[in-house]
């Protein structure tokens, strides 16, 4: 490469330094404003798609945000659970299909969602290898999550503890992967999905143990038994795994009716019904509230967006900061230049050509950056997605 | 080949101006102008390369008048008539050796840098001592060496007239003489015109003439209005 440009880039490779620094500014200045754009976008695209396809959801009365992101995100701790009774209530004889939700545990720190085979219908999800769950104890995992655990069907996972330090609270439960879910790009990608009694189980409002029947009668764990009514002590050995031979002894202390769940998705008939079943909402006392997610998820990215004008503003500053930098560092270097560009000018270059020896060094520099620019916009754009999503799901 | 008449030049807002009534230069000769520092010597090398423009009187290089030419007409002459050998070489310090002498064919489209012109460049450097070095930077070579790298450049585009502006200005002694001698070998052989600038009275053996511009009056306008000017040209034997 001769002329103009050959030298331009001869120039920009001998100061090896000097351009890597002005490439650094320019791709710093650059990438870091395009890749808060990307993530932005990407999440305005997922969330209101994700909100989109979910009509309405019903849950406790509070931050219908809470509530939202609960139902879709399957954040847990947010929001207060409603009594399994809302499931049918919400239905509203006929008016709407409902599914519930339970999101209050997780499972190697990804959330586990308690909830009916109807759910995979609804979110269109489809098994990739295996099946749906069948039976209490068995799950089904998001491709992301059997992804980065690697596990498969045949695989256990095991539920985490609700708080380490409680050694008398509830045991982990190890859950039977039976299914992997297919990837959806969704946060369905990133949770395990049991049958909702698997998550009272989960929750502790059912359980397994020994059966004390069959104990004899000078068993060390049983305090007394006399006509049909068993005592037994805390040797009692309680079941921390579902298996096809102790299924049988799971068993649920109280009413499913008043057991809880975090929220539930619901789908009307259509728009009048919907309209119907959220007035009954409205004007009973009740402590449940009934949301529609996409209105919800357009105030927040309204107000996303408007943070968002403010980073906008900071970048273009910063921008136009840099840039008066880097023309100051041009202006120093054809300072310095002088006389290398007098001796040409001299031996017969033109003045014109002089100046485009110029622009082809800032030119290559740009060139390169914006190479540099380019890859690394790319590279957010494909992992934006993950990104979105594991940020959402549980800020991962 | 070089005719000079009635030539005035003045540089803006400079009370120095610089008259000559009449300098002419025959092809082929070996012409050395001296004089002390600010005379004008160097000015009167950028009016003969068309750098700079007389005010009045013209300036004929090669049968053409450069001083009549417009700019892109008399940097094309310059580049395609006019080798310039500089006191500081002047080499770009991020191109190699070669591609220094290569540089006029880099910076000026009416060159065609072929591969002929490459093979002349590599024999011109060979010739002159620099074999082995055509990939070093300026910065790794020696003062003299740096002078030859200039010399070369100034001659690859085989020009009729080569001006050197204090070519020895920079070196030792011993090395003077021999970049003089390495000057005058390769003008000879080409048959080129070489008018040398130099203060240095010691290396004035050698050439055809010496115009010395110590005998030459430059003045403001009182001066030239007293009728102080007088140009005086001295012809070595």
């Amino acid at each position: 490469m001769s002329g103009p440009l050959g030298l331009a880039w001869r120039y920009v490779l001998f100061h090896k330094a000097k351009s890597l620094i002005l490439v650094l500014c320019i791709v710093l200045t650059t990438i870091l404003p395009v890749a808060v754009k990307l993530l932005v976008w990407q999440f305005d695209q997922k969330i209101v798609a994700r909100a989109a396809s979910t009509p309405s959801i019903v849950g406790a009365k509070g931050s219908s945000l809470d509530l939202v992101l609960s139902a879709l995100y399957f954040k847990q701790g947010v929001i207060e659970p409603v009594a399994y009774a809302e499931v049918e209530r919400a239905r509203g004889d006929g008016l709407a299909s409902s599914i519930p939700l339970h999101c209050m545990f997780t499972a190697m720190d990804y959330p586990i969602v308690g909830t009916s085979l109807e759910y995979f219908d609804y979110r269109e999800l489809e098994v990739g290898a295996g099946t749906r769950f069948v039976s209490l104890g068995d799950c089904v995992v998001g491709q992301k999550v059997a992804e980065l655990l690697s596990v498969n069907v045949g695989d256990q996972i095991i539920s985490d503890r609700d708080n380490v330090l409680d050694l008398a609270g509830q045991s982990p439960l190890k859950l039977n992967v039976v299914g992997v879910l297919e990837a959806s790009r969704t946060p369905d990608d990133w949770a395990v999905f049991v049958d909702l009694k698997t998550a009272w189980v989960i929750q502790g409002l059912g359980h397994g143990h020994q059966d004390l029947n069959k104990e004899a009668p000078d068993s060390p764990v049983l305090i007394a038994s006399e006509s049909g009514r068993i005592i037994a002590n805390r040797g009692v050995v309680s079941y921390i795994e579902i298996t096809d031979e102790n299924v049988d002894s799971f068993h649920f202390h109280g009413e499913t009716d008043e057991f809880p769940v975090t929220a539930i998705l619901v789908s009307a008939r259509g728009f009048k019904e919907e309209t119907i079943l959220q007035g009954r909402y409205e004007s009973s006392d009740s402590e449940v509230q009934f949301v529609r997610p996409e209105i919800v998820v357009r105030d927040l990215m309204t107000i996303v967006f408007q943070v968002n004008r403010f980073f906008n503003a900071n970048a273009i500053l910063i921008g136009g900061s840099t840039a008066m930098l880097l023309v100051l560092v041009v202006l120093l270097s054809l300072r310095l230049r002088k006389r290398e560009m007098e001796t040409m000018f001299r031996l017969g270059c033109s003045r014109g050509t002089i100046v485009w020896l110029q622009v082809g060094e800032m030119g290559i520099i740009f060139g390169v950056a914006m190479v540099f620019v380019m890859l690394g916009s790319t590279w957010v754009w494909l992992v934006s997605g993950d990104i979105v999503e594991g940020l959402l799901v549980n800020g991962r | 080949m070089i005719q000079i008449e009635n030539l005035k030049f003045q540089y803006p807002r400079a009370e120095f101006m610089l008259r000559l009534p009449r300098l002419d230069i025959e092809a082929g000769k070996r012409v050395a102008i001296v004089g002390p520092s600010g005379c004008g010597k160097t000015t009167l090398l950028n009016l003969i390369s068309g750098i700079a423009l007389p005010l009045a009187g013209s300036v004929t290089v090669c049968g053409e008048e450069v001083s009549a030419m417009p700019d892109a007409s008399r940097r094309n002459f310059r580049i395609a008539n006019i080798g310039m050998v500089f006191q500081q070489f002047e080499l770009v310090e991020y191109l190699d050796v070669l591609s220094n002498i290569l540089l006029p064919f880099s910076i000026n489209a009416t060159l065609t840098r072929s591969p002929e012109v490459r093979s002349r460049a590599i024999e011109f450097a060979e010739a002159i001592g620099l074999e082995g070095k055509l990939t070093r930077r300026p910065a790794q070579l020696s003062q003299g060496e740096q002078q030859r790298v200039a010399i070369c450049r100034a001659l690859i585009t085989e020009p009729g007239v080569v001006l050197a502006d204090e070519p020895t200005g920079n070196l030792d002694p011993e090395n003077k003489r021999r970049i003089l001698d390495l000057i005058f070998q390769l003008a000879e052989k080409q048959n080129q015109t070489l008018i040398v600038v130099t203060h240095d009275m010691g290396i004035l053996s050698g050439f055809d003439r010496v115009v010395d511009f110590q005998e030459m009056r430059f003045s403001n306008g009182a001066e030239e209005s007293a009728g102080a000017v007088r140009a005086s040209i001295g012809e070595q034997a």
